[in-house]
């Protein structure tokens, strides 16, 4: 086991492990200076975009929505959380210098080829079937996966499990043997 | 920006970073962990449970946090999980992971971003159907496993470490 990999990255027992710190971290200081604990999740914010992008085309109907009520449209601490995702990645592969334009997957490419309209309407495809079960299930990898798991939640378990076992069954055969 | 944007913002870059730097945001590593071909993900995602697990539970023992259990809705999680799960393995990438490609320039992870957005508005569209329907089967609240089981979490946390610890001693065996 080596703690960076050959490419400039770090092990994922050590960057796993130090998100786990992170998560700690956040929740004492979420508690101590908002007032309220906030765990590490990003679902939630699809909802509050879809929200906000739908307001100024309907506003009534986003206001009348029982689920947009209910989340509350706005931008909220997770939502700058997803944002800062984004800086963060952006930040770490520019000083190692794994950023890397990329149009197609190498994994898709080899099974699928390489044309990326075919690319897009799977991956949206994809996108509203899995946010349509996040949703349902209360959450996705982090908030129940990484938030729910360390708070020994029953919901967690149940969710991370049928997450991989819904994903290695669709991957088996969506990719086959022939990406290999 | 308040001081709740600012502390998400911080605490993103910071999982952004990390997330990237454990190179876990690719396409390639989520498909590879479904295929069962590369546990990055695996290493990655239990090396935080672990640690978190630990002091979430020390601090929420210590009244210092509290903790906030989703619920355990029978319908909710059996179906919306099955249905994440098979999203994820054709997007190749989960919400948060999403946006951190985009980061690191892999592009194409916007189409899966548009058709999460997209989601989660057709999500909201069906609530008032789902709450009729697959919501209403059966909730069994917001539980934890230690009350569920009626075993100390004190006893689950080791047990719980023990058998992922075996799995790194696996995954390392078999060098996947």
């Amino acid at each position: 086991m080596k703690w960076k990999t050959e490419d400039g990255g770090w092990s994922p027992y050590l960057a796993g492990a130090l998100v786990g710190l992170l998560a700690i971290a956040s929740a004492y200081a979420t508690t101590q200076w908002l007032g309220k604990t906030s765990y590490l999740g990003a679902s939630t914010t699809f909802v509050r975009a879809a929200g906000l992008l739908e307001r100024p085309m309907a506003p009534d109907h986003v206001e009348q929505s029982e689920y947009f009520t209910k989340t509350k449209v706005r931008v909220d601490w997770q939502f700058l959380l997803v944002l800062g995702i984004f800086l963060g990645a952006l930040a770490a592969s520019a000083v190692d210098r794994s950023f890397k334009l990329e149009a197609i997957p190498p994994t898709w490419a080899r099974r699928f080829g390489r044309s990326v309209g075919k690319r897009a309407v799977w991956a949206i495809l994809g996108g509203i079937v899995a946010m349509v079960g996040a949703r349902m299930a209360g959450g996705c990898p982090s908030g129940h996966g990484l938030s729910g798991m360390m708070q020994l939640s029953v919901s967690a378990f149940v969710a991370l499990g049928m997450f991989f076992g819904a994903g290695v069954l669709v991957a088996a055969l969506v990719y086959g043997r022939r990406s290999s | 920006m308040s001081r709740e944007q600012l502390f998400g913002l911080v605490t993103g870059v910071l999982f952004g970073f990390l997330l990237q730097k454990g190179r876990v945001l690719r396409f390639d590593k989520q498909v590879g962990a479904m295929l069962l071909k590369d546990m990055t993900i695996f290493k990655f995602m239990l090396s935080a449970i672990l640690v978190g697990m630990v002091g979430i539970t020390l601090l929420a023992d210590a009244e210092v946090i509290t903790l906030s259990h989703k619920s355990m809705n029978l319908g909710a999680v059996l179906v919306g999980g099955g249905l994440f799960g098979a999203g994820w393995a054709v997007m190749g990438f989960c919400p948060g992971t999403s946006i951190g490609a985009l980061g690191e320039g892999r592009w194409h992870a916007a189409f899966a971003v548009v058709g999460m957005v997209l989601g989660a508005a057709i999500y909201a569209e069906l609530y008032p159907f789902f709450q009729k329907t697959v919501l209403a089967w059966k909730d069994f609240g917001k539980i934890g496993l230690p009350d569920a089981l009626g075993i100390s979490r004190w006893i689950i946390i080791p047990v719980f470490w023990a058998i992922t610890l075996l799995l790194f001693f696996w995954f390392e065996k078999k060098q996947v």
